[in-house]
């Protein structure tokens, strides 16, 4: 996330014309502009050393604490973190907009690994409702099953679950991969917007309802199809993508991905293609 | 939003009032309008255990009704009369509040239709259960507070399930808490997390069934949907199957009765629900910390899918 130093600099969209309205309060957007890097800092990035590691016992810390505390042993340095008996709490991990190597030993709850940018984490343990949802980029392993709305709106990085599932995964996906090893529920993809998910066991009812964009793989059974979602044609490259991706993942080794299925939207909307505001404009 | 929890011991009996205060106290971020337990104790099945309240909670936050608790007497003392006259002969009796009270009653007959439709008459009386193991504790304030309370952290038995209410389709009441009684059977409750969006039409057809709603809150309406359903020759387990169509909006639900426990989530899983399973215990609660305060070590959890019925016996 990036804060601006010199509110006083235009940025290239709006020396294009975009955005010319005068914006006030929180809803004021700020445009990164690569060409004024230097006017722009980051809060919670440090340079960490991957061979620096130390536990952290968060038994007895409220999330919050836990959470001021992995920032604080990253400021410190340590690049491996393990975290002891995370015993369900919610909210732990959440905004690490770091590289870093977390470990959790146990299971979280609600909203683990919320709203990262760029950590790699392995969960030896389940994951409660929101698993990493926002992600940004890192890579997010889970050793055992997942809640609900498992990659809510992610749009970037890897996100990958050895167990199953519950309802809604990848809700309003944005970018990324989602790889669920079990089972998923309902609404899998549900207006899903970008990105790709792949699911090699079954899924729920109403598959990739609404989506706009992106593309589902499924490996066993689909309780029923969603508005909008259609099948398309497994491509070779598909095959290849997904052997790749399925063994980075270090999961289905043996998965026959040839008999899966691939699921996109069969439907363009009138008002939406898949290009980036700033894009748009360019291709205009 | 709220929270439930639930837990069965399957083959032997546990502390379930202190279990289950564990759990609702973990979750009591979800709602501490109100609490609510349904506790299955060891009992020796004899008797019936009639849970009722001849007020509501006034002193602390009602927002029901202002009264003088003086009435309550007399309303009690109407309570004992009419238990004269359906022949039900009071064994113990425990005035835990002023407006709450606990008899253990004597009375042959099965139906408890006409007996629960006399004692209800009463203006403002209201059987929260009526069993042979089932009691119905609720009361304004978070898990502890109830707890503490009524002391039913010694309460000894093989299930329970209970309710963190935040209030938002009814009052901050007693009538509105949860568990509800499934009236007018002996030893069923349910508590419920969601909404429900065609109460009105369904309590109306009820109505004309005779069966008795006592609050507004339309959680009430799965305890006598499901009621309705085994009056009519229905197990438990086909009620719940059918409220899952009958019933429309989001929800998740418990139901307990002497010897079992179930759940059932709506066809859209819009409601959380995380489910421990082993071969003597299960335990379930609407966040996995639910879990976590009867079983801390590390263990497999899971979130049941959407239209999941499950039943478990003791």
């Amino acid at each position: 996330m990036a804060n601006i130093k010199n509110p006083e600099t235009k940025t290239k969209a709006q020396s294009m014309g975009m955005h010319t309205e005068v914006l006030t309060g929180r809803t004021q957007q700020k445009f990164f502009n690569p060409d004024e890097a230097e006017n722009f800092y980051y809060f919670g990035t440090y340079d960490v050393d991957f061979n620096k590691r130390t536990d952290l016992d968060v038994k007895d810390m409220t999330a919050p604490e836990a959470n001021k505390e992995i920032d604080n042993l990253m400021s410190q340095g340590y690049g491996t973190i393990v975290i002891k008996n995370p015993q369900g709490k919610h909210s732990l991990g959440v905004g690490i907009l770091n590289k870093l190597n977390l470990i959790f030993e146990g299971s979280l709850g609600y909203f683990g690994m919320g709203s990262c940018d760029g950590p790699t984490v392995r969960i030896n343990g389940r994951v409660g409702w929101s698993c990493a949802e926002n992600l940004m980029a890192g890579k997010v392993v889970i050793g055992k099953n997942a809640g609900s709305c498992f990659g809510a709106a992610v749009r970037g990085g890897d996100l990958i679950c050895k167990g199953s599932v519950g309802a809604r995964t990848g809700i309003d996906m944005k970018g990324g991969t989602i790889i669920v090893g079990g089972d998923a529920g309902a609404f899998t993809g549900f207006m899903m917007q970008r990105g790709r998910i792949i699911i090699l066991g079954d899924v729920g009812i109403n598959l990739g309802d609404s989506m706009y964009d992106g593309t589902i793989f499924i490996g066993g059974k689909i309780g029923s199809y969603g508005s909008d979602a259609v099948d398309a044609e497994l491509t070779k490259n598909d095959q290849d993508w997904l052997k790749r991706k399925l063994k980075v993942a270090e999961i289905g080794e043996n998965f026959d991905v040839s008999k899966m299925k691939k699921i996109v939207a069969g439907k363009k909307l009138w008002n939406y293609d898949n290009l980036e505001p700033h894009e748009k404009k360019g291709a205009i | 939003m709220c929270g439930i929890a639930g837990l069965i011991h399957r083959g032997k009996s546990s502390n379930v009032g202190s279990e289950l205060q564990g759990m609702l106290q973990a979750l009591k971020h979800r709602g501490e309008d109100s609490t609510g337990y349904a506790l299955y104790g060891d009992t020796d099945g004899k008797n019936f255990i009639m849970r009722f309240k001849v007020g509501e909670n006034v002193g602390e936050g009602s927002s029901s009704i202002m009264e003088d608790v003086s009435v309550y007497d007399e309303r009690k003392k109407v309570v004992d009369q009419y238990l004269s006259e359906l022949g039900a002969k009071i064994i113990k009796e425990e005035r835990v509040l002023p407006y709450s009270l606990r008899y253990e009653i004597s009375y042959d007959k099965k139906d408890l239709l006409e007996f629960s439709q006399k004692i209800e008459s009463i203006p403002e009386v209201e059987i929260l259960s009526m069993g042979k193991s089932l009691e119905v504790i609720k009361d304004l304030g978070n898990a502890k507070m109830v707890c503490d309370r009524y002391g039913l952290d010694k309460v000894v038995g093989t299930h329970a399930i209970g309710h963190a209410r935040m209030a938002t389709e009814s009052g901050v009441d007693i009538k509105s808490a949860h568990p509800f009684w499934g009236y007018p059977f002996s030893d069923v409750s349910v508590v419920h997390n969601g909404q429900l969006t065609n109460y009105w039409n369904n309590r109306r057809l009820l109505e004309n069934k005779g069966m008795r709603f006592m609050s507004e809150c339309d959680s009430e309406l799965i305890a006598v949907y499901i009621a309705q359903k085994m009056r009519e020759g229905a197990s438990l387990e086909e009620g719940m199957k059918a409220s899952l169509t009958g019933l429309d909006g989001v929800f998740t639900y418990f139901v307990a009765t002497k010897d079992s426990l179930g759940m059932a989530k709506d066809t859209m899983a819009a409601k959380p629900l995380v489910l421990y399973e082993s071969d003597d215990l299960v335990a379930m609660g609407s966040e996995e910390i639910a879990i976590r305060s009867v079983l801390p070590q590390e263990i497999d959890t899971y979130d049941p899918y959407d239209g999941e019925v499950k039943v478990w016996q003791i």
